[in-house]
């Protein structure tokens, strides 16, 4: 039992220790040798586009669900017209970013992991590396500098249409105008809302494209294995997009909320 | 203004010239002892068959001399430096100098075919000039007689046509070694006969020095100008194909009716 745990806790050091090493290795490459733009366009293109209606769609019927949900305890409490503020705030500081980010795990990192692993079990990585070509340049640091842009951007989108849902199921109930309701949405957010979210999803984004990569690069030579890069690389990248999130609400609560 | 990487030529070329010089390497995996303290030089312009069954090591040997994995004894020396005392710039340059040609064929299956003919073209010896790139890649895929394929996936070729088009991306940089890894495997006898003639054309035109990986008796008569047998990690004989063939050596002799 005992010599099990051990062996586990190797594996994992072992893993952490390769973990470091890649990343210094993604960090090396994005400052030498030639940056592949063509690719890096190409894999915003995929990331960025091809997601948009996936987390269009996911924002907008979560900030509809949040007003349908919200509006009876509120209503009770007299705070009808507060909803849109609590909306806004819940949506900008956490929800928008936080669904973006799991929908772009479920979505981004297991197409990295399963495309990569793929390429490695069939021998593309190594044919790359061994023509003098540099896979990590083309393969790695597009993908996660794509991922680590795109899903801010998408994050701000998915938050205004979210909004836009939400005033949807405000208007079934009651008569607010989109310019009143939007107003009301925009005033009850400063700077400080928006800020912190945007870093926050910047590092989703990087985790999203490292796990993705780590996973895929690092899978065994075997058909099995790309299914099971790809499973991990969501699981993974799932997880830590609530760790991040765990830290980064401290982190913004101690600098700009006391 | 980025260096073009300087291949072909930097050399010193003699005809006898020992262009691959592996002395004495042993690898494990683990428990499992692949290779057991093989030697093996390869002059220029020679074609070198290494034959054997499969997951005997033959594989290995050739990943040693492009840095792919390192042994645990022995060196492996290409055009006289030691390859595991390479750095990055070193080996990058090393590997500009010997084509590689997988198993599989190994082709990008996320570009075109011109596409995965361009990549090393423009990634690795930086060449900007299309033209120059265009005609380059059209000389090369007729010298495989697959022009009318290049603007295919690779998904929609044939394992045959696969295995040409990645010779011809490995052809493309004009490498001074060529290490074949089972080209024929997987294929039916006429296309297999095709790829070991196709590969024997191709080192006559480039003048390459080659090793090629095979179990297939049909490939290794084509192309070997030397053939030596390796079985359990360990090489066990060494001559041209006819003299292995006809040998006294009851183990190279049944190991020949065992593969035909």
């Amino acid at each position: 039992m005992a010599e099990q745990a051990l062996t586990g806790y190797k594996k994992w050091m072992e893993g952490v220790g390769e973990q470091g090493v890649f990343f210094s290795r993604f960090f090396r490459n994005i400052f030498t040798g030639g940056f592949e733009w063509s690719e890096f366009v190409r894999q915003c293109y995929e990331i960025g586009y091809k997601s948009f209606m996936l987390v269009g769609l996911t924002s907008f019927i979560m900030g509809l669900v949040l007003i349908l949900q919200l509006r009876p305890s509120m209503v009770d409490m007299g705070a009808e017209s507060m909803l849109p503020k609590t909306l806004a705030v819940s949506f900008i500081r956490e929800m928008g970013p936080v669904i973006t980010a799991i929908i772009c795990a479920g979505k981004i990192a297991s197409s990295i992991g399963a495309e990569l692993g793929s390429m490695k079990v069939t021998e593309q990585i190594d044919a790359m590396e061994v023509s003098g070509a540099n896979p990590m340049q083309y393969l790695v640091v597009t993908r996660i500098l794509a991922t680590t842009i795109m899903v801010p951007i998408l994050a701000l989108m998915g938050d205004v249409i979210g909004l836009f849902g939400g005033f949807l199921a405000l208007n079934f109930t009651d008569d607010i105008s989109f310019s009143l309701y939007f107003h009301k949405c925009i005033s009850s957010l400063e700077f400080i809302d928006f800020l912190p979210a945007l870093v926050k999803t910047m590092f989703f984004g990087f985790a999203i494209g490292f796990v993705g990569c780590y996973k895929g690069f690092h899978s065994d030579k075997g058909t099995e294995s790309v299914g099971l890069a790809a499973n991990s690389a969501v699981v993974t990248a799932s997880l830590w997009i609530f760790v991040i999130d765990a830290f980064a609400v401290q982190v913004t609560s101690i600098l700009f909320y006391r | 203004m980025e260096e073009q990487v300087k291949h072909n030529g930097e050399q010193k070329r003699t005809p006898n010239e020992v262009v691959v010089d592996i002395e004495h390497i042993s690898k494990s995996f683990g428990d499992n002892e692949v290779l057991k303290d093989i030697s093996l030089k390869v002059k220029r312009g020679e074609n070198v068959v290494v034959l054997g069954k499969s997951g005997q090591g033959k594989s290995v040997t050739i990943q040693c001399i492009v840095g792919l994995l390192n042994p645990d004894e022995g060196v492996v020396k290409v055009f006289g430096d030691v390859v595991a005392d390479m750095g990055d710039k070193q080996l990058k340059a090393l590997r500009t100098k010997v084509g590689f040609l997988f198993q599989s064929g190994a082709l990008y299956d996320s570009m075109t075919v011109r596409e995965n003919l361009e990549f090393p073209l423009t990634r690795v010896l930086k060449m900007k000039d299309k033209a120059e790139i265009d005609q380059r890649v059209e000389e090369v895929l007729e010298g495989v007689g697959l022009l009318d394929a290049i603007d295919k996936m690779p998904s929609d070729l044939s394992g045959g046509m696969r295995k040409r088009v990645g010779l011809a991306r490995t052809m493309i940089v004009k490498p001074e070694i060529m290490l074949y890894d089972e080209p024929t495997t997987g294929l039916d006898p006429i296309t297999s006969r095709e790829i070991s003639e196709l590969i024997l054309n191709m080192q006559k035109k480039y003048k390459t020095s080659s090793i090629i990986i095979t179990h297939d008796m049909e490939c290794a008569k084509i192309t070997g100008d030397r053939v030596v047998i390796m079985n359990d990690g360990e090489y066990i004989a060494e001559g041209s194909f006819d003299e292995l063939q006809s040998s006294d050596d009851e183990l190279v002799r049944s190991f020949f009716n065992e593969t035909t």
